[in-house]
């Protein structure tokens, strides 16, 4: 599904990553761990599409080029970041973002855009597998939302866009143990043969509740050790440190 | 709103000319012009003195010019100051003696005149350059006693109202343009709600300019007698032209004891092309008198078209516990300019008073607040709240906040609250990322801005306004 050959990219004259190799398939959860400013959230922005970055080296996408392509392509072809600080927009309604998201996916995807109604009935559902309370979904988009609640909306976008390829850039990070669990609990209950997840963490926390198949642990730029769902827990208890 | 359907829209899409025979008045502004302008639509004698003496206070004012939007000289005298299609001078009585070519130019508007297709529970004037060519639900209307026509026709069978209430918010001698107007205004709209009624449905008028060298002088009188209700919508629209087209309309509306008149402008003349070649010259005085206790006064605008917007809809708080809304949205694209905001007169006691402005601009545009609020001595525990909010799209263009307050009492307080900010790259990214392209993105990043504004206007003109605004930014972000 994803392909990355030696991966290199710079922001404002700052070289991040330096030659990483990634290759996942689908069916596949792959996590990503790594100290500070080791580029995990550089990846999921260049795998994103966020302007600013210049890049060597090649990605494949499904055989597609992924340089080629926009940010909404890459979305509308089912690539889903989960924000590591989702953006408030005053003023937007959360369902009505939510729709105007869904429909623009759709439609690129040649599939019928769904009335409001039909939206309303299929964003309630998926709402309430989260356990996220109805009147969030009238709430303009992320305003005042506490912190586990603009994840746990992520997550909620996630299972709504239904992505092939979905990113999480540290979702775990100031959720309390409850919101842990929903989040995990979405991304357990959206995962199958199809699609991948690739789950940017600084800790362990998060696997305990979702087991990858691939940890890699990412330094100065590049993957610098890959093992199984045993190397997070190793890492656990002996730190960064002792493998950097 | 769909991509395709903003694709479609890319040039503005108003912008084609119906060809009509006209007939004009001769060239200029002289006392011939307006004797021939009172003389075609049957005017009274007096309606023709009246109009003589804004002419001859006209001659000592001067046009203002303390203006941010600076234009070349006007001259008065290459204008017409009436031009009508020859088949309307006689104000077809029916449908089916409305020229075909007029009727067709409004059902390409989306305005249809005919029965059938009319917009449901919405009454429409259509003024066609400078006469009204047709008023649909009128029987209706009539039936429960409101008066809704042409200014025209309500000089000849209203005069009595006219004279009482014409000119009596925004006086003859006012300023340079709204005298002008009072010399040579040819249509408008007419509206009289009687006591204790409420107006059944939104009237609306509909002002076309058509014709090229030709002022639009339109005039508009709304009146609403004690305890009454009306909401009342324009739209605008002109056909593309690379001369600078002026149009210089005076509004004035009068609430009595307990009444309320929400009035709602949704402004779409051509703006000119990229290079600022071309496009209206919006030059707008709209006055509201809150005469009677209780009454309450709400104007809400979207500003997307012209060259230059001039205008500041203003409410003259007379009446104890009256209350003046003024709700704006101002868009400025490529090198249009709008210098536009409000003024709130407290006079009454326990007045109060609302303005929430949200200024848009892009490309070169300059986009600027105005806005006057003033507490007179009497006007005991009045309040006034002020949010001004200004949007940047790109590096090129600008937004300024010029308020004005003058409290006069110890009991009144004004709050203002003013912000600036540019649209967000970080949140055009998370859009992008879900899916939406950047004009869908930026479309719905402004509405949000604007929503407070657009939660005013009657649901079927937010939606039409929602559009607007998306086609007037398109093109303005990355």
């Amino acid at each position: 599904m994803l392909n990355i050959k030696n991966l290199e990219a710079t922001i404002d004259n700052k070289h991040i990553l330096k030659g990483l190799n990634l290759n996942i398939k689908p069916g596949e959860v792959h996590a990503i761990m790594g100290p500070n400013g080791s580029g995990k959230s550089t990846l999921a922005n260049v795998l994103s599409g966020k302007s600013g970055y210049e890049t060597k080296g090649d990605i494949k996408y499904n055989g597609e080029i992924l340089s080629e392509l926009s940010t909404e392509e890459r979305a509308q072809k089912g690539i889903f970041l989960a924000f590591q600080y989702p953006l408030e927009i005053p003023g937007v309604n959360t369902n009505i973002f939510l729709k105007t998201s869904l429909n623009s996916v759709r439609k690129a995807n040649g599939e019928k855009e769904l009335d409001t109604l039909t939206f309303l009935k299929l964003i309630k559902e998926k709402a309430s597998e989260l356990g996220i309370d109805e009147k969030f979904l009238s709430r303009q988009l992320n305003v005042g939302f506490s912190g586990g609640e603009k994840k746990k909306n992520e997550i909620l976008q996630m299972k709504l866009l239904q992505p092939k390829l979905a990113i999480l850039d540290e979702t775990d990070s100031g959720l309390d143990i409850d919101a842990l669990r929903i989040v995990a609990d979405g991304v357990n209950s959206y995962k199958n043969k199809e699609n991948a997840f690739l789950i940017i963490t600084h800790y362990q926390r998060l696997l305990d509740y979702i087991k990858p198949d691939f940890v890699h642990v990412l330094s100065d730029g590049k993957i610098i050790k890959t093992g199984n769902a045993d190397l997070g827990v190793q890492l656990e208890k002996t730190g960064y440190l002792n493998i950097v | 709103m769909k991509t395709e359907d903003l694709k479609n829209n890319k040039e503005y899409k108003y912008g084609f000319t119906t060809d009509v025979e006209n007939i004009r008045s001769p060239k200029g502004l002289s006392e011939e012009t307006i004797k021939f302008i009172s003389n075609i639509k049957k005017e009274p004698k007096w309606m023709l003195e009246w109009r003589l003496k804004a002419f001859n206070r006209l001659k000592v004012l001067k046009e203002p010019d303390w203006q941010k939007p600076k234009y070349p000289k006007i001259d008065y005298q290459d204008l017409y100051y009436y031009s009508a299609p020859k088949s309307a001078s006689e104000k077809p009585k029916s449908l089916e003696e409305i020229d075909p070519k007029i009727l067709e130019t409004y059902k390409k508007l989306g305005i249809p005149l005919d029965e059938q297709k009319r917009l449901n529970g919405i009454a429409v004037d259509a003024v066609f350059d400078s006469v009204s060519v047709a008023t649909t639900f009128k029987d209706e209307l009539t039936k429960k006693g409101i008066i809704f026509c042409s200014i025209s026709e309500a000089i000849q069978k209203h005069p009595d109202l006219v004279k009482k209430y014409l000119g009596s918010v925004i006086p003859l001698t006012d300023h340079y343009f709204a005298t002008l107007n009072s010399a040579v205004f040819t249509d408008g709209s007419f509206v009289y709600i009687p006591p204790y009624t409420k107006c059944p449905m939104e009237l609306s008028t509909y002002f076309r300019i058509n014709a090229s060298e030709t002022g639009q002088f339109e005039r508009t009188l709304i009146i609403a007698d004690k305890g009454s209700y009306v909401s009342y919508l324009e739209g605008c629209t002109a056909p593309m032209r690379d001369e600078n087209q002026l149009h210089a309309a005076n509004v004035e509306l009068v609430a009595l004891d307990d009444a309320e008149i929400k009035y709602s402008t949704v402004q779409n003349w051509y703006p000119g092309d990229e290079k600022g070649i071309g496009g209206i010259y919006n030059f707008v005085t709209k006055r509201g008198a809150c005469r009677g206790k209780n009454s309450k006064i709400s104007w809400t605008q979207v500003e997307t078209g012209s060259a230059i917007t001039w205008k500041y809809p203003s409410c003259i708080l007379q009446g104890d516990n009256s209350i003046g809304e003024f709700y704006s949205i101002a868009i400025t694209n490529n090198f249009q300019k709008a210098d536009t905001g409000t003024k709130m007169i407290h006079l009454g006691k326990n007045t109060k008073s609302k303005i929430i402005s949200k200024g848009i601009s892009a490309g070169n545009a300059d986009n600027m607040y105005r806005g006057l609020v003033e507490i007179k001595n009497k006007a005991i525990n009045s309040r006034n709240y002020t949010q001004c909010d200004s949007l940047l799209m790109g590096n090129k263009c600008g937004a300024h906040t010029i308020p004005y307050i003058k409290n006069n009492n110890a009991t009144s307080t004004i709050e203002h609250e003013a912000t600036t900010t540019k649209i967000n790259e970080e949140q055009l990214y998370y859009c992008n990322q879900r899916g939406l392209d950047q004009e869908e993105a930026v479309s719905l990043i402004v509405n949000g801005f604007c929503k407070e504004v657009l939660q005013q206007l009657p649901m079927e003109f937010a939606v039409e306004a929602q559009k607007l605004v998306a086609i007037s930014l398109e093109g303005s972000v990355g």
